[in-house]
C-alpha cells in the first residue's frame, strides 16, 4: 500500500513525495528500525508473561503488530519535538528511547518505574525525553497535544508535536474541536490516527460514517494521507513529508493502517474478529518480518540480526528482572505528589 | 401625552446603567427601530432602539449620566400633532406599563420572605481583616469592582510572567462576555489573549496540554455551566497528572470564570458547582466574596503551581470594595473572619457571605453576635479557622448557593463534628438552595435559592430562640 493523499488540498506534499515510499534506506537505518521494532515486540511479548503471571496488574494494551508506526515516526522527528498518546504507550515510550527498565516497572507498579509506581501502563511521562503520557481518556491527546503545540508557537520554537490516537478516538468530539483550533491556528501538529481496525470490539465499518480517516480533516482544510502502517521504510517516508508540513505550514492527518495481533486488552477474549484474520496478518503483513527481508535483499547478514535479536532479548530480561527487584513505593509515597507544594 | 422613552433591562443583571451618548437631538423624526442612544450597561455598550415613532421631544437624563435605574424615563417622544407644551404633562416618574404579575397561591405556609437587596454597581461593602486578613502592601486603598479587581489581577500578573497568557471565548475582542477581560488585548495584543471557538472541551484540552509544556495558561470559562463539558480535562488531565506522573508533571493553570446562580438565566446557567471540584484530590478550588479577595487570590492562583479552580460570581462584578494598592496577593488555603462574634459560627463563601453578614446585622438588633467566616478557598479548606470560631460559639451555621447533599456545608458540618463534637451545644445547621433545578419564574426562583432570612431562623434555632 503507497501512501496516498486524501485532499485536494495536501497535493503539493503529494507532489514532492519520494518514489516508491522514500529513498533508499542505509544500512544503519535498516538496523536501527529493525533493533527498534524489535525491542518493542520483545518487550510486549515479556509484557503479557508478567500480566499473566500477576506481576502487571488491571489494564495493559500491548502494542504487537504495530511496532512500524511509531519507529517509523520517531525517525522522522528530532529530540526536541514532543510525543502525546493515548493508553497504548509502550511502544511510544520505547521508541522515543525512554528505559525499557523503567517502562517495566510502572507495569509492575515499582519505585523504579517512570511514574514510581503511581502511574501505571497507561500514564508514564518522560520530561527529559519530551514524552507527555500515556492517557486513559480515549481522544484526549488530539487537544492535550494542541497545547502543546500552542506552547510551541508561543515560545516561537521550530518543534512539531506528534499527537496520536486511535481509529475508535477518531469519532470524539474533542478530536474535531482540535482539528479546527489546529487548522484555524495554522499549529504545528501531526495527528497520528493508528487505525488498527477495532476501537476494543468494534471495527472501524461498524463504528464510521466515513471509514477513511485520514479525510476527517477535510471540513478544516486539513491535509490528509492514508499510509501502509505496517510497512517502516513507508511509515518513514510519509513522516518526513508530513513533519515538515507540520513544521513550516500546520497540521497533517496521518492515518496508519495498522493492525494489533492482541486483543484491546489482556483481558479481552477478541471473539469480534477470527483466528484466520489474525493469522493471515500476521503471516503476510508483519512489520518486523517485512523488514528483516528488506534488510537481507540489502546484503545484511543473518548474524548480524542474530546479534541484534540477542541483544534485544537480553535487555529484556534485565528490564524484566528490574521491575521484579524494584520495590513496591514506600507508603509514604501514597500521600505525596497530589499538589507541587 | 407624550410616549415616555425609558431605561431598558439589557442583560439579565442589569439594575442600573449609564447613557454613553444620545444619537439624536431634540426635533429628530424617529421611526420605530431608529437607533436612539448608546447605553452602557454592566457587561456591554448596547445601542438603544425606539420602540415608538415620534419626534424626541425632550432629553430627560443627559449624555454622560450615570447610574440611571432601569424603567426611569429617559426621553420624551412628542406623538403627531403634539406640540412642545404636551411635554409639561407628561409625567416623568411612576412606574412603568408593566403590570404586576399575579402571586401564585403558595401550598405551604409562606416563609417571610425579604430579598436581600440587589446589588447595585456603586454598593460599597467594607471589608473587615480578620485574624488571617490581607495587609495592604503599600498602605493605601482604592474602591474597585469586583471586575476590576480581577481583570487587574490578570494584567498584574502578565506583565510579571510572560508565560501567563489567557484563553477563553471573548476574551480578546470583546473583552470578556462580563467585561472582565478589559484592556487586556489592547495591551498584550492576541498572542496572550487568544479569542477561541465554542469548543470548551477542545480549548480546556489546549490549555492543559499548554500547562504541560510550562505555560501558565487562565482558562476562561463564559460560565462553569460551560465547563461540564471540560470537566473531564479539569479532572483527568489537570488535577491527576502530577500524581501519575510521580511529581514530573506540574499543571501550572488556573480555569476561572462565574459560578453559580445568576438571575432569572434558568437551571441550564444557574449551578454552584463549588462542591464538585472541592472533591478532587490534585486541585485547589478558590470561591471568593471581596474585590480584594478576588485580586488577591487571582494573583496566588496564578503563581501557583497547580491547577487551581477559581469561582466567581456573576452578580459580584460590579459591586465595589476597597483593595488595598499594589502588589495584593492572599494566600489560597486561609478563611477570613468578615465579621467577629461570640454566639454562633456563620461559615459562607463567594455570594453567601453577603447575606451571611446582612443575616449578622438583623441577629445583632437581636442581641445576637454573630461570627461569619469567610471561607474564600474550598480546597483546602481552612479547618484551624472553622474550629476556632467553633470551639468559641459552640454553634455552627452553613451557607451556600449549592444544593444540600454533599454539598461544602455537609463537609463543613462533618468536620466540626469529627473535630469539635464536644464543643457544639447544637447540631450543625445548613442553609443551602433548595434540591431543585432552579426555576426561572421570579418567585420561584427566590424560594429556591437561601436568603438572610433563612440564616436568622437557622443561627437562632441552634440558639435554640
Amino acid at each position: 500500500m503507497r501512501a496516498r493523499m486524501a485532499t485536494k488540498s495536501a497535493k503539493s506534499v503529494r507532489d514532492t513525495a519520494p518514489p516508491n515510499g522514500g529513498a533508499e534506506p542505509t544500512r544503519d537505518e535498516l538496523v536501527r528500525y529493525y533493533r527498534d521494532m524489535l525491542l518493542i515486540r520483545r518487550f510486549e511479548e515479556r509484557a503479557g508473561q508478567l500480566y499473566g503471571m500477576g506481576l502487571i496488574g488491571g489494564f495493559c494494551h500491548l502494542y504487537i503488530g504495530q511496532e512500524a508506526v511509531v519507529v517509523g515516526l520517531q525517525a522522522a522527528i528530532t529530540p526536541d519535538d514532543m510525543v502525546i498518546t493515548s493508553y497504548r504507550d509502550h511502544g511510544h515510550m520505547l521508541a522515543i528511547g525512554m528505559d525499557p527498565k523503567g517502562v517495566m516497572a510502572e507495569l509492575t507498579g515499582r519505585v523504579g518505574g517512570y511514574s514510581r509506581g503511581k502511574g501505571g501502563s497507561m500514564h508514564m511521562f518522560s520530561r527529559e525525553k519530551n514524552f507527555f503520557g500515556g492517557h486513559g481518556i480515549v481522544g484526549t491527546p488530539s487537544s492535550l497535544g494542541l497545547g502543546l503545540a500552542f506552547a510551541q508557537r508561543y515560545r516561537e520554537t521550530k518543534n512539531v508535536v506528534l499527537a496520536y490516537f486511535g481509529d475508535g478516538a477518531a469519532n470524539q468530539g474533542q478530536v474535531a474541536e482540535s482539528f479546527n483550533m489546529a487548522q484555524l491556528w495554522k499549529l504545528p501538529i501531526l495527528f497520528v490516527i493508528e487505525n488498527n481496525q477495532y476501537a476494543m470490539g468494534t471495527s472501524v465499518a461498524r463504528s464510521s460514517a466515513q471509514t477513511q480517516l485520514s479525510k476527517r480533516g477535510e471540513s478544516f482544510g486539513i491535509p490528509g494521507m492514508q499510509v501502509d502502517g505496517m510497512d517502516v521504510l513507508t511509515v518513514k517516508a510519509a513522516a518526513d513529508q508530513a513533519v515538515a508540513h507540520a513544521r513550516d505550514t500546520g497540521p497533517m492527518i496521518l492515518e496508519m493502517m495498522t493492525y494489533r495481533y492482541r486483543g484491546h486488552s489482556m483481558s479481552d477474549p477478541a471473539k469480534y474478529r477470527t483466528r484466520e484474520e489474525v493469522d493471515k496478518m500476521k503471516a503476510e503483513r508483519d512489520p518486523i518480518d517485512h523488514l528483516r527481508e528488506r534488510m537481507m535483499r540489502a546484503g545484511i547478514e543473518e548474524a548480524t540480526l542474530k546479534i541484534i535479536d540477542r541483544e534485544t532479548k537480553d535487555r529484556i530480561a534485565e528490564a524484566a528482572e528490574f521491575a521484579q527487584a524494584s520495590p513496591e513505593p514506600d507508603p509514604a509515597q501514597l500521600y505525596t505528589d497530589v499538589l507541587v507544594a | 401625552m407624550p410616549t415616555a422613552v425609558r431605561m431598558p433591562a439589557l442583560s439579565p443583571t442589569m439594575t442600573h446603567g449609564r447613557i454613553a451618548r444620545w444619537r439624536k437631538s431634540v426635533g429628530d423624526s424617529i421611526a420605530a427601530g431608529d437607533v436612539i442612544a448608546e447605553i452602557e450597561t454592566d457587561k456591554a455598550t448596547m445601542e438603544l432602539e425606539s420602540a415608538d415613532e415620534g419626534v424626541l421631544g425632550k432629553v430627560v437624563v443627559p449624555e454622560g449620566s450615570n447610574d440611571i435605574a432601569v424603567n426611569e424615563v429617559i426621553a420624551l417622544l412628542l406623538n403627531d400633532g403634539e406640540g412642545k407644551e404636551a411635554l409639561d404633562k407628561a409625567p416623568l416618574k411612576g412606574p412603568a406599563l408593566t403590570s404586576k404579575p399575579v402571586q401564585a397561591p403558595t401550598a405551604q405556609k409562606p416563609v417571610p420572605i425579604k430579598e436581600p437587596t440587589t446589588p447595585k454597581a456603586a454598593s460599597v461593602e467594607p471589608t473587615a481583616s480578620g485574624a488571617s486578613g490581607w495587609k495592604p502592601a503599600t498602605g493605601g486603598m482604592v474602591m474597585q469592582t469586583v471586575r476590576e479587581a480581577l481583570r487587574d489581577a490578570m494584567a498584574e500578573e502578565m506583565r510579571r510572567d510572560p508565560d501567563v497568557f489567557l484563553i477563553g471565548e471573548e476574551v480578546a475582542q470583546y473583552e470578556g462576555a462580563y467585561k472582565v477581560s478589559q484592556g487586556l488585548l489592547a495591551e498584550f495584543g492576541p498572542k496572550r489573549v487568544v479569542d477561541t471557538p465554542i469548543t470548551e472541551y477542545g480549548f480546556a484540552g489546549l490549555g492543559v496540554g499548554a500547562a504541560y509544556a510550562g505555560l501558565k495558561p487562565i482558562v476562561e470559562f463564559m460560565t462553569f455551566n460551560f465547563a461540564l463539558q471540560a470537566i473531564d480535562h479539569i479532572v483527568n488531565s489537570a488535577a491527576k497528572t502530577l500524581y501519575m506522573s510521580g511529581g514530573q508533571m506540574p499543571v501550572p493553570i488556573v480555569f476561572r470564570g462565574p459560578n453559580g446562580p445568576a438571575a432569572r438565566v434558568g437551571a441550564q446557567h444557574s449551578q454552584d458547582f463549588s462542591s464538585w471540584y472541592a472533591q478532587i484530590p490534585g486541585l485547589k478550588v478558590v470561591s471568593p466574596y471581596t474585590a480584594a479577595d478576588a485580586k488577591g487570590l487571582l494573583k496566588a492562583a496564578i503563581r501557583d503551581p497547580n491547577p487551581v479552580i477559581f469561582l466567581e460570581n456573576e452578580l459580584l462584578y460590579g459591586r465595589s470594595f476597597e483593595v488595598p494598592i499594589g502588589d495584593h496577593v492572599v494566600a489560597i488555603g486561609k478563611a477570613r473572619i468578615a465579621r467577629a462574634g461570640t454566639h454562633v459560627t456563620i461559615v459562607a463563601h463567594s455570594i453567601s457571605v453577603g447575606y451571611a453578614l446582612t443575616a449578622a446585622d438583623e441577629l445583632a438588633k437581636e442581641g445576637i453576635e454573630a461570627e461569619v467566616i469567610d471561607l474564600r478557598t474550598l480546597r483546602p479548606l481552612d479547618l484551624d479557622t472553622i474550629l476556632a470560631s467553633v470551639c468559641k460559639t459552640n454553634r455552627i451555621v452553613t451557607v451556600e448557593e449549592g444544593w444540600r447533599s454533599s454539598g461544602i456545608g455537609a463537609e463543613v458540618s462533618a468536620l466540626v463534628v469529627e473535630h469539635a463534637f464536644d464543643d457544639l451545644d447544637a447540631p450543625p445547621a445548613r442553609v443551602t438552595a433548595r434540591d431543585v433545578p432552579l426555576p426561572y419564574a421570579a418567585n420561584l426562583e427566590k424560594l429556591a435559592l437561601p436568603k438572610p432570612e433563612h440564616i436568622v431562623a437557622a443561627a437562632k434555632a441552634v440558639l435554640y430562640r
